[in-house]
């Protein structure tokens, strides 16, 4: 972490949503800091809350039925609470976001060009001309090719995989100092995600913007996340540097996700290994340690809910949410001689 | 809870958990059937309004009883001189200057309630004699189009080929004409001279005619969003599995796409009864629908205009009832598709 | 953009096919009885039948029939049973009016259930919403010839507020001309504002749901220019279809129910008319006349669709 104050400050946010079913909570007491030109990975499996959360802080998930509690400080604004128009002006030129599906993302009916310029105007008011030019040179930057006539394509007239580069192109274009990147790549081919992720990282280093990278593909992480959060039924379980999570994981879902990636440099496994048993119902969750169903390390202190808190002896950074000793977590996790995984009950009781 | 099941299940691995897992999830979840009833049940206007349709209905199939109890007389039997009782005076029914007597209500023990028309006759007696033909017309004509529209919508969107372009062609022709003049159209060339069907002939004066005629020009209003909801239908994954299983196009389309298109088909077929009593209306105000002196409320419309000047009565009862009546289907209708819409999940107020 | 009107014109040519072709049959054919009978009408002398029996040839093949129904229609050879009149005169007399009914009714509605429909969707679930889709659904459940009838009678002859029927040229007196037809136009709008409003309440509504409005807002814009520049403007497009389809059937339709009751002698009030007499000659020129107005302006509003809408185009 670094010493500095940092830029995004999020304490113990809840979002729930009120829906035929019940009340929701999607988003249960989110905790964690972003530093200047820091990639924070937040990485969960679908219900997790990972994107209402990165939506919340744009306001994006604001409705009749959703209620919000905690605080999100960027800068000297609070999030959360704030008016609309405050929300207006840190929306595109301070923080920007990106979303998961390129194809929709973009209106189309209006040309690409004129899309990124309604940004650039509403926020910095230059002569056309002018916010022509740094549009075309976007376009280039984020490796369109061609870009001088492409700017005056439609949305349509682009793949999936340049739709997300002019995404990126416009979320950038007013030099925002936190971008934030809803599963880039999760829609897009295999080939094309590596690019893509190269690219942002490669303006990352350009323009020294912050990334939140929301995530659920633990293995797309690796090379760009300087600090991953994993989150799980809403809460962040467990938070660290990159070389925390991978090499000294200390929360048991966190390693049946690590468990989980197949690694080229080993033999294929005979199955491909998965964590048994279905995240909760999002409007009804176990007491206590919200993983503890699939869990097979659980015990009697898991009916209370353990709190995110630093437990590793020299790791100030590194926290997470299980009450197991930390000897016995480094014991557990070994599946099978260095190889870092989640054994299922059966497993375990045998 | 969802603890317990879930801790038992983690003993299996795998897919076959997690199918059981979803099973026992949808059981205790609504399927999409009972959730669209519920919200209809909560919409009271909706509610009212297909009350007040079925009340309307009601009073028109009991006609005979109010004729031959209350007002003691037929539809079409006109007392031109005869004179009623009126609060101890004797009134002509239709006066000397031509001039019908206007609404009695129950003074004279409920005989002309809502009046006389120009040849006496006792409008509420024919209020609900030509509901009964309205409504009869309304309802077979929508059953006609809706049946046809199924089958040329489900070959055409499910076969695609000749099939399609032959029917779409077929549909686009039709809609070229205005509802309303290929409705006047048929029904001047087959009020001169019936029609045959096969061995079947029609005279010109029947009822069949306006039903038939309505019925098949409102075909292309209903087969089109049919055929393009097969058409989506098709691509579905649950079609495509069960076809895989070796299914026959009959049987994957009576299982599959059918059931999926009743939404579809339930709210057509409300607005269209609407739609139908509105054109059978238009068709017999302008003298191309029902022929007299079969009474209906577009004849009576007819009637009433004519002589608005002298007995606005004459037009006003008739135009109520039908526009309650397709209001009441209107409303109702609408409430059947909002209470049907997926898209209606997350509309509660905290 | 030239290849996509070419192609939608050769359509456009093989529909006007087809329609005469079917109106042919409708009226020709598919009845059960003489067509000479029914176009002589009630109580015809033989000869008559028989003149008219030779002058459409009804004693020949069908596709000759055909050809010389056709080239009296277009030739304007055409009279009606019971007036002598030439029919094709009466249509060239009528159909400034009915044009002037309809453009107006058109604009008025367009105007009218833009406003209401985008009001409503704004304030969705609220009562102003509710209330004003009630009004709506009473509006698409009223005839038009009852609600013009009524509103002519109340407002017109009763009250004296508007005039009691009528039409007067535009180019002798346009106040005059437009103070005529307010009725008229709102007698027939009113159906359509119903209908109208709630398609683009639920075009809008489905719209601000797109991923598009949400990229729009992450960009920082304002309310209002979301809702212009992408919520609206892409709202519209179906819309302006639809009003082109239903400008269409307004006039082959709705303009024969109002022109009745307002008594302003267009094309649709002859036609009316003719029915009402069962007059075989005019019905069957009007409903040609009508739906190939109606397909030409489909072959149009397509067009104009391909332009609005660049997806359609450049495919």
């Amino acid at each position: 972490m670094n010493d500095a104050q940092p830029l995004l400050t999020v304490d113990d946010l809840k979002v729930s949503f009120a829906t035929e079913e019940g009340v929701v909570q999607a988003v249960d007491g989110v905790t964690f800091e972003l530093g200047a030109g820091e990639v924070l990975a937040v990485v969960g499996e679908s219900g997790s809350g990972k994107s209402v959360t990165a939506m919340t802080l744009m306001g994006l998930t604001r409705s009749p039925n959703a209620r919000f509690e905690g605080n999100a400080h960027y800068k000297d604004t609070e999030l959360i609470g704030a008016s609309e128009d405050e929300l207006r002006r840190v929306r595109g030129a301070e923080i920007a976001m990106i979303f998961q599906d390129p194809m929709t993302s973009l209106n189309p009916v209006h040309r690409v060009g004129d899309q990124i310029i309604e940004q650039i105007q509403e926020h910095e008011g230059v002569p056309d001309q002018q916010a022509r030019e740094r549009t075309v040179e976007l376009l280039e930057r984020v490796g369109i090719p061609r870009a001088r006539e492409r700017v005056d394509n439609y949305p349509f007239e682009f793949s999936g995989g340049m739709r997300q580069r002019v995404m990126i192109a416009l979320a950038l274009s007013c030099n925002p100092s936190i971008l934030i990147a809803d599963e880039p790549t999760t829609a897009l081919d295999v080939t094309i995600q590596a690019q893509i992720l190269h690219r942002i990282r490669e303006l990352r280093e350009e323009t020294g913007a912050a990334v939140i990278l929301v995530t659920h593909d633990l293995g797309v992480v690796a090379d760009i996340a300087d600090r991953i959060a994993v989150m799980y039924a809403g809460r962040i379980v467990e938070q660290g540097t990159l070389d925390q999570i991978f090499y000294d994981p200390q929360h048991p879902y966190t390693w049946g996700l690590i468990g989980s990636i197949t690694r080229v440099d080993r033999p294929r496994p005979e199955r491909l290994p998965a964590i048994a048993g279905l995240p909760p119902s999002l409007a009804n969750r176990p007491e206590g340690c919200h993983f503890r169903p699939r869990c097979p390390h659980e015990f009697s202190e898991c009916p209370k809910v353990p709190p995110l808190e630093a437990r590793v002896d020299g790791q100030a950074g590194h926290l997470d949410r299980c009450w197991l000793p930390v000897d016995e977590k480094r014991a557990k996790r070994e599946v099978r001689p260095g190889e870092i995984g989640l054994e299922t009950k059966k497993e375990a009781a045998a | 809870m969802a603890t317990e099941p879930v801790t038992e299940q983690t003993a299996l691995q795998g897919p076959a958990a997690w199918e059981e897992e979803a099973e026992r999830e949808q059981v205790h979840g609504l399927g999409p059937w009972r959730l669209g009833l519920r919200r209809l049940r909560r919409n009271k206007v909706a509610l009212a309004f297909g009350l007040l349709f079925i009340l309307l209905v009601a009073a028109c199939l009991a006609a005979p009883l109010w004729a031959d109890n209350v007002a003691k007389t037929g539809p079409n039997a006109q007392h031109l001189t005869d004179t009623i009782r009126v609060d101890g005076e004797t009134k002509n029914v239709v006066g000397l200057d031509g001039v019908p007597i206007g609404p009695q209500y129950l003074k004279a023990d409920g005989k002309f309630f809502l009046g006389a028309d120009r040849t006496g006759r006792d409008i509420m007696v024919r209020l609900l004699y030509g509901g009964r033909n309205s409504l009869l017309i309304g309802v077979t004509a929508a059953l006609i189009t809706t049946l046809l529209s199924i089958l040329l919508g489900v070959i055409a969107g499910y076969f695609r080929g000749w099939s399609d372009v032959g029917i779409r062609a077929l549909l686009d022709i039709i809609w070229s004409f205005p509802v309303i003049i290929l409705g006047v159209a048929l029904g001047v060339a087959l009020a001169l001279g019936g029609v045959e069907i096969g061995p079947i002939s029609i005279s010109g004066n029947s009822l069949a005619i306006p039903i038939l005629i309505i019925g098949f020009v409102y075909i292309p209003y209903m087969a089109r969003p049919v055929r393009g909801q097969v058409l989506s239908l098709r691509e579905k994954e649950f079609v495509e599995a069960a076809r895989a299983q070796g299914a026959g196009p009959l049987r994957i389309m009576f299982t599959e796409v059918v059931p999926n298109l009743a939404s579809t088909i339930l709210v057509f077929f409300t607005l269209l009864i609407a739609n139908a009593v509105l054109l059978e209306a238009a068709l017999s105000f302008l003298g191309a629908g029902v022929r007299p002196p079969n009474p209906s409320w577009g004849t009576m419309i007819d009637e009433g205009v004519d002589r608005i000047a002298t007995a606005p009565h004459l037009a006003i009862v008739p135009g109520v009832m039908l526009v309650l009546t397709v209001l009441s289907l209107n409303v109702f209708g609408d409430g059947v598709r909002d209470a049907l819409d997926p898209r209606a999940k997350v509309r509660l107020e905290h | 953009m030239l290849r996509f009107t070419v192609r939608r014109l050769i359509q456009m040519v093989l529909v006007l096919f087809a329609v005469s072709v079917i109106t042919f049959l409708i009226f020709n054919v598919i009845p059960n009885s003489d067509p000479a009978v029914r176009m002589a009408g009630r109580q015809a002398s033989e000869s008559t039948i028989k003149a008219i029996r030779e002058e459409w040839g009804f004693n020949e093949s069908l596709p000759q029939q055909y050809v010389t129904t056709m080239k009296k229609v277009f030739t304007g050879d055409l009279e009606s049973q019971f007036t002598q009149l030439n029919v094709g005169e009466e249509i060239r007399k009528g159909l400034p009016r009915t044009l002037s009914l309809a453009i107006g009714a058109a604009l008025l509605w367009m105007f009218v259930a833009i406003c209401l429909g985008l009001y409503s969707a704004v304030k969705a679930g609220k009562f102003a919403d509710r209330f004003l889709t009630i009004v709506a659904l009473v509006g698409i459940s009223m005839p038009v010839f009852w609600i013009g009838a009524l509103m002519n009678h109340y407002l017109g002859f009763k009250l004296g507020w508007f005039p009691n029927g009528g039409y007067v040229e535009l180019t002798e007196d346009p106040v005059d001309w437009a103070y005529h037809l307010i009725l008229p136009w709102t007698a027939l709008a009113i159906l359509f504002i119903g209908f109208y409003s709630r398609v683009l309440r639920s075009n809008v509504l489905d719209t601000i749901n797109e991923d598009y409005v949400r990229t729009a807002r992450a960009k920082g814009l304002g309310e209002r220019q979301i809702m212009i520049r992408h919520v609206l403007r892409n709202s519209m497009i179906p819309i302006v279809t639809l009003w082109g389809l239903d400008f269409g059937a307004v006039v082959g339709g709705g303009a024969i129910l109002t022109e009745t009751v307002f008594d302003l002698q267009g094309v649709g009030q002859y036609a009316a008319e003719a029915i009402g007499q069962l007059d075989v000659p005019p019905v069957l020129a009007t409903t040609m006349f009508l739906a190939f107005f109606v397909v030409t302006l489909n072959a149009v509003v397509d067009i104009l669709y391909a332009y609005l809408d660049p997806r359609i185009r450049l495919q």
